[in-house]
């Protein structure tokens, strides 16, 4: 039997429509004479590639497609064969394998050799040795941009002027030598008001988590509400639509004390746990994972993966007055980049800013710069918050790492924990 | 005990003792002997311990717990897919093993360390700790001036930490006595690889891992005492094989396992282990600004490894290649830590660029506390045999 369709909102049918349009812009590279870069969501410079006319490609994305059609598995295999090691990030794996598939877009034409690596090196290593990798296969220019950790818990002035130096000295003349566009910074500067506006209504939208019914599901849902942003589309007057649109439907639930939407059209307003969640999810088993929260009427009302991508919701906004600068504060603000104080710092915060009854971490075997630590995480913020904590383990987009019995065991086990807690006064949270 | 009456098996014995010292009851004393001494401790790959060393303090490098240690709490702290060194280190650091210890140092390796940066300031707030980012950009307008700004902020650090100013002569004393580290650590490195059967690697290795323990002109000496001992040993020359093992520049394996490969017929007349001391490849200027000439050192000539950025795709793993040639290995073992991102997400541009220059090669995954040697006799034997039938 065929899984049933998952019902779409309106914003998602436009996101759906945004990816297309973006799949169909790569794939017809030789048809429009247009430039690709391959590049990484954490750090990704998505308005500076638009003032070269240049399409956005991001193999972690292909990679989460790839897992969302079952096709990762088989591509992770055909990586190891060929020697990668089966300790190593699966999103690599999965890009690196269907490349030796025929390297064919979800659009079904084949993904054409990029450009350029725009290397934007942020809070993750193992994107440094990804295109390394991919360097060798593609044989075109990497353009490398070293975003330093902040290691102390804060940004200094010597990391924004190392960047900034590298986006005037090494990133854009890179990229007016591979697209035969000269810069335009007021071309730059109209991107980033775009952003600005579009990070207002993100933010607006993520906030809403704080509502009882929550309108969003701040994982599950997330992902899609961050797409755009994260994406090919930051910047664009489309990102700028499907926000606003977003706002809408967001604003609509809060009015109408509705949950979100699950894939199965129904609206999720039983809701009994406030969760906040750590770490990516696994997209292999996608719907299966989130089914096993709703189902048992958890919803998670705020999320740290939300802001791989730029911490909105801390106060960052795209600043068309210091584009450069501006830039820099982004790649140097993602999450993880962070340290980890400050991550248990902020998920501590959203414990008890979003009452949640507490904290869910799924850790991913793949991915160190998330999940090294994890643990430490965990006992700091129960320690803080008083809210129970719990860790289950999947991966990225290795299907043989995911365990639907024991996730389901152990949110069960977790669900009866904040039972208890509650039971003995221990939650300030009261369920909707 | 120094000078030239001290026999290799003199100095293997203080040498052995540091090593396998997980109380690091040298560092302790050192520290006790003067009032208001301090140590820094220093994960792997690469600190600029010239630093620490002009402020006064002792630097100490905490390579793990090895296979000596149980490790009990340290697992509780990081999953079962994570390697083993920061487990090992957290164990260090709850068992007391490292309370003497006054700042530490996590310089930049992987999101591992990195994190492992993170849970040291939570679990240990009142330890002076940094963790040290070194530039991805060679280029020395671009993160030669970066690097020179952190090692600023680096002496700002060590400074408040001890109270007491560094001046750039103190800098400029320490590069000194580093410089004639690093020089003597290459002519035994040199000496090993034209007469391996004299300085067989598990004596040079608990070498160097003492030295990064210990007051460097003590291990100055030591090693001008270990090269004049080591060419009067009365050792066979053997019909092994000469190779070179890269991948182990972080996590540390048993010494029992480099037994084991010099067991099975190996000389290992290069290796990347405990890279720290050699990861700056010339001397470090002794005049003008100190700080200048560490990072622009850094940037020019220090040596290729998984933690730094190759800027040209070209010459990527030619770096090992060409010390391939230069010490005259026959072969490769690209041993790697389990887990070790930098080691096995490089291997296999690594080991395709030591197949198109005809080195032949064999990998392996290891922890620090592997307890079969078993397998890796076997291997590095049945390797050894391969280049010897077939090279």
């Amino acid at each position: 039997m065929s899984k049933p369709e998952a019902i779409k909102e309106a914003s998602m049918e436009m996101q759906k429509a945004m990816i297309a349009r973006n799949y169909d812009a790569i794939t017809s590279k030789h048809e429009t004479g247009r430039k690709v870069s391959s590049t990484f969501v954490p750090g990704n410079l998505n308005e500076l590639l638009m003032c070269f006319d240049i399409v956005n490609n991001l193999p972690e994305i292909n990679a989460i497609q790839a897992g969302m059609r079952k096709a990762s598995g088989g591509y992770i295999m055909e990586a190891e064969k060929s020697g990668h090691s089966e300790d190593v990030c699966t999103y690599v794996k999965a890009d690196i394998g269907q490349m030796s598939k025929g390297n064919i877009a979800p659009n079904g034409k084949p993904y054409p050799n990029p450009d350029v690596l725009m290397l934007s090196y942020t809070g993750c290593y193992t994107f440094m040795k990804w295109f390394e990798l991919l360097r060798e296969e593609y044989k075109c220019p990497t353009l490398m941009l070293h975003v330093p950790y902040e290691g102390d818990g804060h940004s200094t002035k010597n990391m924004r002027d190392y960047i900034v130096k590298q986006l005037k000295e090494v990133v854009i003349p890179g990229l007016e030598q591979v697209s035969g566009v000269k810069f335009d910074i007021d071309r730059l500067r109209q991107y980033l008001r775009n952003s600005a506006k579009a990070e207002d209504n993100l933010v607006w939208c993520l906030e809403q988590g704080k509502n009882k019914p929550s309108p969003i599901d701040a994982y599950f849902g997330g992902v899609y509400y961050i797409g755009p942003i994260f994406t090919a589309f930051r910047g664009t007057e489309d990102a700028v639509t499907y926000y606003e649109m977003l706002r809408k439907e967001v604003q609509g639930r809060v009015e109408n004390h509705q949950g979100p939407l699950t894939p199965e059209g129904t609206y999720f307003n039983d809701q009994k746990y406030r969760l906040i969640v750590e770490g990516p999810p696994n997209w292999t088993n996608f719907r299966e994972f989130w089914k096993m929260f709703y189902d048992e009427g958890a919803i998670v009302v705020a999320s740290s993966y939300t802001k791989v991508g730029g911490l909105y919701d801390q106060g960052f906004r795209h600043d068309p007055d210091n584009p450069l600068e501006s830039l820099a504060d982004y790649c140097l603000g993602c999450y993880t980049n962070l340290n980890l104080p400050t991550r248990v710092d902020l998920l501590a915060k959203y414990v008890e800013e979003y009452e949640a009854d507490g904290l869910l971490i799924n850790s991913i075997k793949s991915c160190n710069s998330f999940s090294a630590g994890q643990l430490m995480i965990m006992k700091e913020v129960e320690r803080r918050t008083g809210r129970p904590g719990a860790f289950i383990e999947t991966d990225l987009v290795d299907p043989r790492y995911f365990s639907a019995a024991n996730v389901k065991n152990r949110l069960e086990s977790y669900f009866q924990m904040i039972e208890q807690k509650r039971r003995g006064g221990g939650s300030k949270t009261v369920a909707a | 005990m120094s000078g030239k009456n001290r026999t290799v098996a003199d100095i293997m014995a203080v040498c052995q003792e540091m090593f396998e010292d997980l109380n690091f009851t040298y560092a302790r004393k050192w520290k006790d002997a003067k009032p208001g001494r301090k140590v820094v401790g220093f994960l792997p790959v690469y600190s600029p311990i010239e630093m620490i060393h002009a402020a006064g303090c002792l630097p100490l490098g905490i390579f793990g717990g090895g296979d000596q240690m149980e490790v009990i709490h340290g697992d509780a702290y990081y999953q079962s897919y994570i390697c083993r060194i920061p487990r090992s280190t957290i164990e260090l650091g709850v068992t007391n093993r490292l309370d003497f210890v006054d700042g530490m140092i996590f310089p930049f390796v992987c999101d591992v360390i990195r994190n492992l940066s993170g849970i040291w300031k939570l679990m240990f707030p009142n330890v002076w700790s940094k963790f040290f980012d070194t530039p991805q950009n060679y280029d020395k307008s671009i993160g030669g001036t970066y690097y020179i700004q952190e090692l600023h902020e680096l002496k700002e650090g060590l400074e408040a930490m001890t109270g007491r100013k560094i001046s750039d002569a103190d800098i400029q004393r320490s590069i000194g006595l580093y410089n004639e580290n690093r020089r003597l650590i290459r002519e035994v490195y040199a000496f090993r690889a034209k007469q391996p059967w004299l300085a067989p690697t598990s004596e040079v290795y608990v070498l160097m891992r003492a030295g990064l323990m210990m007051d460097v002109e003590e291990h100055n000496q030591m090693l001008k005492d270990y090269m004049a001992a080591a060419a009067k040993e009365d050792r066979p020359k053997r019909d092994n094989v000469r190779i070179s093992i890269y991948g182990s520049f972080c996590e540390q394996p048993p010494l029992n396992l480099i037994k084991s490969i010099e067991m099975a017929g190996c000389y290992v007349v290069d290796d990347d282990y405990s890279l720290n001391n050699r990861f700056l490849m010339v001397d470090v200027p002794t005049s003008g600004d100190p700080l200048e000439a560490l990072a622009t050192t850094y940037i020019e000539n220090s040596v290729e490894t998984s933690c730094k950025y190759v800027p040209d795709g070209k010459v990527k793993g030619q770096f090992h290649v060409d010390a391939v040639k230069a010490c005259g290995a026959e072969g490769v073992i690209y041993a790697t830590p389990s887990f070790c991102d930098p080691a096995l997400l490089d291997r296999p541009m690594v080991c395709n660029k030591l197949s198109e220059a005809g080195i032949p090669y064999i990998a392996f995954k290891y922890a620090e506390n592997s307890g079969q040697m078993q397998p890796i006799r076997e291997q590095a034997g049945t390797f050894a045999d391969s280049i010897k039938l077939w090279s």
